[in-house]
């Protein structure tokens, strides 16, 4: 167990007040609808109807010259360039597969024209005038289906590649492929006392931010474009729409408002190349929001995964072998697919000791909604399986689950052989987990619930039944070699600082931890930094917000900018006392000699430097990027009362502890972990896609139930210390890890109450009450 | 289909006010078209609570209200509520406990939280459940913002109580 060290922080550590709070909950204009000028034209996309067909004819001419419409974008008139929407780093490690609009259709809600008009009727009445004779080409929904020998192919233009040397063949609809070996499995199976083969299915899900996609083109008056937009990538973002026009990167500016939540879902370039163009070719201002169904339909999801376990245990608890073979089915586009998948092995086998293991991941094409990135990123989907597989090997062996994974969790010093053989893209980086608080996690956990009250499941009768289920998790914190942020921060007149970061704060709180970061190492109080972020001309770059990376890796480029401007406050504070710059120290906004008789403030060393002697700007820049991606970890319990005659599951409490490192910021981080856990709690409950031949027919909170306030039941956030040595002040991440519990915790807490197991979620009444109905005492 | 701009009168925020408008205009199309920003689109279908404003005392979804509908009516928007220097007291509570993640929501939050402070006498979790189920937020859990509002109604009855005696 590591120990947390002695420390006396002044900014971070503490529940310092979100900077921007005040300003939203006031109703201030915020977001890139609010800055939308009167004048903006507004856009509406026909969308396709059949989720597998080519465009044969298509007329559009009756439709251009209807009332209010001042342009149409289809594929005869907009570029044809290969790439993909997906905003990940250069470059990607997805296909290239997506042109601006093609003569080909692949999902219900694929693009077909879009139009863009005074006001939305107008736009509408031109998109139903557009005509379109379609051909129907047989449609492929499972990853069964998608392999099938002859199936239809999806992607037969001849154009589709993947940048990245990895298995890419679209003519057998297989996006990707990634695997490694370990020691040896089926020797590993052999030894094995008792071993274990299910496969687990995990669902469609939206992320369903309540701000839908969105985003503002306007040309600035030296003819570049200005792009507004609701993204968690805006630097890719800026890249990807230069590519996908063809126009110079110089050409674009993006700017990054307030977001109104994305959890991975806006880390996709799915408007800003249409809202540019038009904006090109009418020289108006153009507003593209999405309405809710959209948000459902052409949005990103999550990746529904079957996952394969298999695994062997010893009757001591060591686990002799560990088996996953996972179908990723991406959907009609293959944006997210491989790393996903990847995710699946690299962020869930390095949890338990075993030296026998098997990976296997399959990415195919079908004809349904696309997958992208989602909050949890492939932990989430295959951690279902992986945890009821514990729960299942600690009851053949008849030990408490708690002690059997506490017998084998990874801890502080060691490494695991999938941290090298699994990146994303490409091989992984070796790696040694240096700060793990697992165990208090489980032990803080396992006290609030009070487990130990649990009881076996057949000593329990009646209709209502109770039952108490854990799980453990891990996640990464940024992609090692890959990701990259920077930052700068100078100096004003005051002592205040402007830091500019190009990290993207999407209502996580992002910009406040930046600040703190900033203020700490600066020796003064986060009220007095002015943050910027996320604006392609202004700030320096970042890849965005994603892979759980801001605060670990955008927060340590801040932290080395920080150092470096106090290196100059220190060198211009000596020279202002007349002490060699060894003499003197940062405290309270002061450089000061070491007995603290003389001194100067922040604020007179920037006069000094802006007006007085050997004048320059104090400006400190940093960058900074990953050799690791230290894992947090957390333990999550929960107990049920399942309604025995209706399937019906009450959750009666959740606790999720998290070790995340230092917690910059505390109350945000419980945040991050409730919100989390609130969203997997929904998703394990109720969260699902409905299809009708390849059409969702529940796009709508009506239908797709998210939890409200009403639902929540109630969670506590536990945050287990620990210092993470190569990160800011000892963080690590806390935003993704929280989601992945809720499906294994109540699955395990389902057969703890019942005897009953589920394979696939979300657990509803229907599915529940067969489960129980087979379970033999 | 032709249309024939009409005007609508309604008193917002306290002043009455005529603007232009079509029949077939939302009243939230009209409100964010007016400046009256505070107030989102979150889903177009009265099931999300971001655009919630208080018609006569009673929180309704924009949404979905034709703005001639509010002809001769009481309409409050979040731009009614507080100042950076004179905030309400929920909005203080929401700002100091964390709630605020993406605060998307928050706008709608604090309009079903006025309605409930304005019309109920006591405050018991219930019926604060049945007034905030109609505002949808993804990021928070709910947790900070029910201790944010837990504290501010906790108050409210008391003073409501005091007023009683």
């Amino acid at each position: 167990m590591s120990e947390y060290p002695n420390l006396k922080f002044k900014q971070v550590n503490n529940s310092v007040t979100k900077i921007d709070a005040m300003q939203l909950a006031l109703g201030k204009d915020s977001y890139v609808a609010d800055f939308a000028p009167p004048d903006a034209l507004v856009v509406k996309m026909k969308w396709s109807p059949y989720p597998h067909a080519r465009i044969v004819e298509m007329d559009v001419t009756e439709a251009e010259k209807m009332p209010g419409v001042h342009g149409i974008l289809w594929h005869g008139n907009v570029p044809r360039i290969v790439h993909c929407t997906a905003g990940q780093g250069a470059p990607e490690p997805s296909p290239y597969d997506t042109f601006m609009f093609d003569t080909k259709v692949r999902y219900v809600g694929d693009r077909v024209a879009a139009v863009c008009a005074e006001t939305e009727e107008q736009a509408m009445a031109a998109i139903n005038a557009i005509k379109v004779k379609y051909e129907k080409i047989e449609p492929v929904f499972t990853v069964d289906e998608a392999m099938a020998e002859g199936a239809p192919i999806i992607h037969d233009e001849p154009e589709a590649y993947v940048p990245i040397p990895i298995p890419y063949e679209p003519k057998k609809n297989l996006v990707a492929q990634v695997g490694c070996e370990v020691g040896d499995f089926a020797q590993g199976m052999k030894d094995a006392d008792f071993t274990f083969d299910d496969v687990y299915e995990t669902p469609y899900a939206q992320h369903c931010p309540i701000e839908p996609y969105v985003s503002l083109a306007e040309m600035s008056p030296a003819g570049r474009i200005v792009i507004t937009t609701s993204t968690q990538v805006p630097f890719h973002c800026r890249r990807i729409v230069a590519q996908t026009l063809g126009i110079p990167v110089q050409q674009i500016r993006v700017i990054k408002p307030r977001i109104g939540g994305g959890f991975g879902s806006k880390q996709e370039i799915l408007l800003e190349d249409v809202v540019a163009m038009f904006a090109m070719r009418t020289g108006r201002p153009v507003l593209w929001q999405f309405t809710r169904e959209e948000n459902f339909r052409t949005g990103r999801t999550r990746h529904p995964i079957r996952v394969k376990i298999q695994a062997g245990v010893k009757k001591d608890g060591t686990i002799t072998a560990l088996g996953m073979d996972c179908w990723n089915n991406t959907g009609a586009y293959g944006g997210h697919g491989l790393t996903v998948v990847s995710c699946c092995g690299s962020k869930v086998l390095p949890l338990y000791r075993c030296e026998n293991i098997h990976f296997l991941g399959k990415v195919l094409y079908t004809n349904l909604p696309v997958g992208g990135a989602y909050r949890g990123f492939g932990a989430t989907q295959a951690f279902f399986g992986m945890e009821t597989t514990m729960d299942k090997m600690a009851e053949a062996i008849g030990m408490d689950p708690l002690d059997f994974r506490r017998k084998n969790h990874i801890v502080s010093g060691e490494g695991s052989p999938i941290f090298a053989a699994l990146g994303e893209g490409k091989e992984g980086v070796p790696m040694t987990v240096g700060s793990c608080a697992l165990g208090d996690c489980i032990d803080q956990g396992a006290e609030a619930i009070g487990w130990e009250n649990r009881t076996d499941w057949r000593e329990k009768t009646g209709r209502y039944r109770r039952g108490m289920g854990a799980a453990c998790l891990m996640q990464g914190s940024s992609v090692p070699h890959i990701d990259m942020g920077g930052a700068s921060i100078k100096i004003n007149e005051d002592g205040s600082f402007n830091l500019l970061c190009g990290a993207t704060d999407l209502g996580t709180g992002s910009d406040t931890v930046l600040a703190q970061i900033a203020a700490e190492e600066l020796e003064t109080s986060t009220d007095k930094m002015i943050v910027y972020s996320s604006d392609t001309d202004m700030t320096p770059f970042d890849v965005g917000a994603y892979a759980s990376s801001t605060t670990y890796l955008s927060g340590e480029a801040v932290r080395k900018a920080a150092a470096d401007a106090k290196g100059q406050i220190l060198t211009t504070g000596a020279e202002m006392l007349g002490l060699k710059v060894e003499d003197v120290h940062c405290s309270d906004a002061e450089v000061l000699n070491k007995d603290g008789t003389k001194k100067v403030t922040y604020g007179e060393i920037a006069c000094y430097a802006l007006y007085q002697k050997n004048q320059y700007q104090i400006i400190g820049t940093g960058s900074h990027f990953t050799q690791k991606s230290p894992p947090p970890f957390a333990a999550h319990f929960s107990e049920i009362e399942v309604d025995t005659w209706t399937g019906q599951i009450r959750v009666l409490n959740y606790i999720s502890t998290i070790d995340c490192g230092t917690a910059i910021n505390p109350a945000l981080c419980e945040g991050q972990t409730e919100g989390g856990t609130l969203n997997g709690i929904s998703y394990a409950l109720t969260e699902q896609y409905l299809f009708r031949n390849g059409r969702m027919t529940n796009a709508s909170f009506a239908d797709y139930h998210i939890y409200s306030m009403r639902d929540k039941p109630p969670i506590k956030a536990i945050l287990v210390p620990s210092y993470e040595e190569t990160g800011p002040f000892g963080a690590k991440s806390v935003s993704e890890i929280c989601i992945n519990g809720p499906a294994p915790v109540f699955n395990n807490a389902l057969y703890n109450a019942t005897g009953a197991r589920l394979y696939e979620f979300p657990f509803t009444p229907e599915k529940v009450l067969e489960a129980i109905k087979a379970v033999k005492k | 289909m032709k249309k024939s701009p009409q005007t609508v009168t309604f008193t917002l925020n306290g002043e009455r006010k005529t603007f232009i408008t079509e029949p077939d205009e939302k009243l939230l199309a009209l409100l964010r078209r007016e400046g009256y920003k505070g107030t989102k689109f979150g889903c177009g279908q009265g099931t999300c609570g971001s655009c919630t404003v208080l018609l006569d005392d009673r929180a309704v979804y924009s949404c979905l209200l034709y703005a001639k509908q509010a002809e001769g009516r009481n309409v409050r928007t979040i731009e009614s509520v507080g100042t950076y220097e004179n905030p309400s007291e929920f909005q203080e509570e929401l700002v100091k406990n964390g709630a605020v993640q993406c605060g998307y929501c928050i706008p709608g939050m604090i309009m079903s939280a006025t309605s409930l402070m304005e019309t109920e006498e006591t405050f018991e979790d219930e019926i604060v459940k049945e007034y905030m189920d109609g505002n949808l937020c993804r990021c928070t859990g709910y947790e900070k913002i029910w201790g944010a509002l837990r504290t501010v109604l906790d108050k409210e009855a008391a003073k409501k109580a005091k007023e009683a005696k």
